[in-house]
């Protein structure tokens, strides 16, 4: 075993420890201990719970390789701006009116104010669009494992499954939160020491967001000579279409995640939401602004390793990745070194868990870094699961089947549902489809077409019908996964229309849902007065009648 | 609150909410990606200002924006005295 290892194992076991004692300190007997955490965390916790539940292993170990590597530079930006430019809507336009309805999942949203049927399409689209990104937590765990343990993925899989069971089945939402706020400490220290200590070590800059700027120069020049686009230049991998189109799919689909937007039900009261929008962003700014940082220094880096180098002499970190078939160069062309651009492959996903090696860090630096990237794999993947499990258990089961059931038989099926979820989840990250990169990116845009819209009309638009929410969120659904399929390579690979990418087509889905709920509701039967004037109270922060009758379930709508 | 008063209250709040959701458009959409090539002319401790409020300025500013609402919300609610606020949640 090597120190990497060593230590890896040492953070790992340190840090899953801690998680399944949070849990078992947290344990809960209630349904609204399960599913929202009876509404009592604090707002700071609250924030931390939310900021770990969003950043994916996507963020945590694809963001800064994606910035770096997928585009020249500046492309990235559409998830920095987009994954962060969605929590000011969801703050603004969604939290503290949610919270004052205060129910436990948005299918009941949906189908307290519009109507049963409306219910059943948001059921399916949340299942949908957590399943489709659990896949991907699952992937980034068995990643992690085979890198950094040598265990075979689906050992690391199954360990991971397990911790995730664990804790969710018996905490349920308040075993998650808490356990959340673990990993989000977790993850955020993981992520800023070797950030830090990069930026000291090549600008004597340890802010990492202020250091990156002293390079910029130097990489833009780098790229130059290697006949790339320079690394600030923009519009070279993007058009300014699809910029747009893709950071407000982005931006809306943030707002329309079940799994976020839930976490407002989770706080304390109407206030406490808003604190918790501050919180959670603040907390993934901390990350967010220091991905693009960490993008430069790597890209940096990577290149004056690589570029030139004789091709037997590549650098160590260079050497253990290329073990894992996660970067390669071949001199191609027999020159006797390698040329950077036509002859080096590189993953996307390498760049934050090389980070420390590549900058030549020590290896207990490597270690919390994987412990780091679980954390926010693990932490995304059970707020997710938690959404799948309160959809069935609540809104199928509950609401449709057994409407008679105790809450000590909710508890069971919500659990069982959990347990089902967690190994559907499994089975798709030892198996993961060719495809799940794209397909979370997708997500967003399929939560922005179907959720966003309805969520926002719901409460600013008092005459907005039931039939018309239906309709919008069914014609928002299927005409952006119809051109998605359309568009993407591995179905249709059409050309799309005016080049629209697949990723920004979400935003065209909202529209046209806007459009259509808006025109069926001028023709379709109002909303009760009741209703109306119930809209009208969840407006407004302080206690009310109405809200309190509707939750006890004496009003008839 | 009476109905009046509930009037002014939601006025207030979405005169506040299309101010700061100006500024979000502005900062993202604006400076990140429409105005980005005529302001990545200027240049400040190193960062081409375009490409700084792309990766950068956009994510500080959205943070702020929230800090701000969260703030004027505060007082709005203490002005017309609302100091309950709904703490329950429910099963329906």
């Amino acid at each position: 075993m090597t120190d990497i290892q060593a230590w890896t194992l040492v953070f790992v076991v340190l840090t899953f420890s801690v998680y399944i004692y949070v849990a078992y300190a947290s344990r809960v007997n209630s349904t609204s201990g399960f599913y929202v955490a009876s509404g009592g965390i604090p707002a700071p916790a609250n924030g931390a719970a939310i900021a770990a539940d969003w950043m994916s292993a996507a963020s945590f170990i694809s963001l800064a390789g994606i910035i770096a590597f997928a585009g020249n530079g500046y492309g990235g930006s559409v998830y920095l701006m987009g994954w962060t430019g969605g929590y000011v809507l969801l703050a603004l336009l969604l939290a503290p009116y949610l919270r004052k309805f205060g129910k436990y999942t948005i299918p009941d949203f949906v189908g307290d104010r519009y109507s049963e049927t409306a219910r059943m399409v948001a059921v399916v689209a949340a299942v949908v669009v957590s399943f489709v990104y659990v896949a991907g937590q699952m992937a980034g765990v068995g990643l992690v494992f085979t890198r950094f343990l040598s265990v075979d993925t689906t050992l690391g899989v199954i360990i991971g499954m397990a911790i995730v069971f664990f804790y969710a089945v018996l905490g349920g939402m308040k075993g998650i939160t808490w356990t959340q706020v673990t990993q989000y400490s977790v993850l955020i220290v993981a992520y800023l020491i070797p950030a830090v200590a990069v930026s000291a070590k090549v600008t004597d800059m340890p802010i990492p967001q202020i250091g990156f700027g002293k390079i910029l120069d130097e990489l833009d020049g780098l790229q130059a000579d290697l006949g790339l686009d320079m690394y600030t230049e923009a519009f070279s991998s993007t058009n300014m279409l699809n910029m747009v189109l893709i950071t407000a799919a982005l931006m809306f689909g943030t707002a329309g995640l079940p799994h976020v937007i839930v976490r407002f039900y989770t706080a304390k009261s109407v206030r406490a939401a808003r604190f918790s929008a501050l919180w959670a962003l603040f907390f993934i700014a901390l990350l967010y602004t220091t991905a693009p940082s960490v993008a430069a220094f790597s890209k940096l880096q990577i290149i004056s390793d690589l570029s030139g180098t004789p091709s037997g002499e590549t650098p160590g970190w260079f050497n253990t990745w290329s073990e894992v078939g996660l970067v390669s160069a071949t001199d191609a062309n027999g020159n006797g070194s390698i040329d950077y651009v036509d002859e080096v492959v590189i993953n996307n996903d390498i760049i934050v868990l090389a980070s420390p090696e590549i900058g030549g860090l020590p290896a207990p630096i490597v270690g919390l870094v994987a412990a780091g990237a679980l954390a926010a794999a693990l932490s995304t993947a059970s707020g997710l699961l938690l959404v799948i499990s309160s959809s069935v258990a609540n809104d199928v089961y509950y609401k449709k089947i057994n409407p008679q059931a105790t809450e000590a038989r909710q508890l069971l099926v919500g659990r069982i549902a959990m347990a089902g979820a967690i190994c559907v989840a499994g089975y798709l990250g030892i198996n993961p489809p060719g495809f799940v990169a794209q397909v979370v990116a997708l997500a967003f845009g399929l939560a922005a077409a179907s959720f966003f819209p309805v969520l926002v009309l719901g409460i600013f638009w008092k005459n907005c019908t039931a039939m018309g929410a239906t309709a919008g969120m069914v014609a928002g659904l299927v005409t952006t996964m119809a051109y998605m399929i359309w568009t993407i390579d591995i179905y249709g690979n059409g050309d799309g229309i005016f080049g629209i990418l697949e990723t920004g087509f979400g935003t065209v889905g909202m529209l046209i849902n806007f459009a259509v709920t808006i025109a069926v509701s001028q023709f379709t039967p109002k909303p009760s007065p009741v209703m109306r004037e119930l809209v009208e109270e969840v407006r407004y922060p302080g206690k009310t009648e109405l809200v309190a009758k509707h939750a006890q379930g004496e009003l008839d709508v | 609150m009476d109905e009046n008063e509930r009037r002014e209250y939601w006025r207030r709040n979405l005169k506040l909410m299309a101010v700061l959701l100006t500024i979000w458009a502005l900062v993202s959409f604006g400076a990140g990606i429409l105005f980005v090539e005529p302001l990545n002319e200027i240049q400040i401790a190193g960062f081409p200002l375009g490409f700084w409020f792309a990766q950068q300025g956009a994510l500080i500013t959205f943070v702020i924006l929230i800090a701000v609402y969260v703030w004027r919300m505060d007082k709005l609610d203490d002005e017309f005295g609302i100091d309950e606020y709904e703490e329950e949640v429910h099963h329906s």
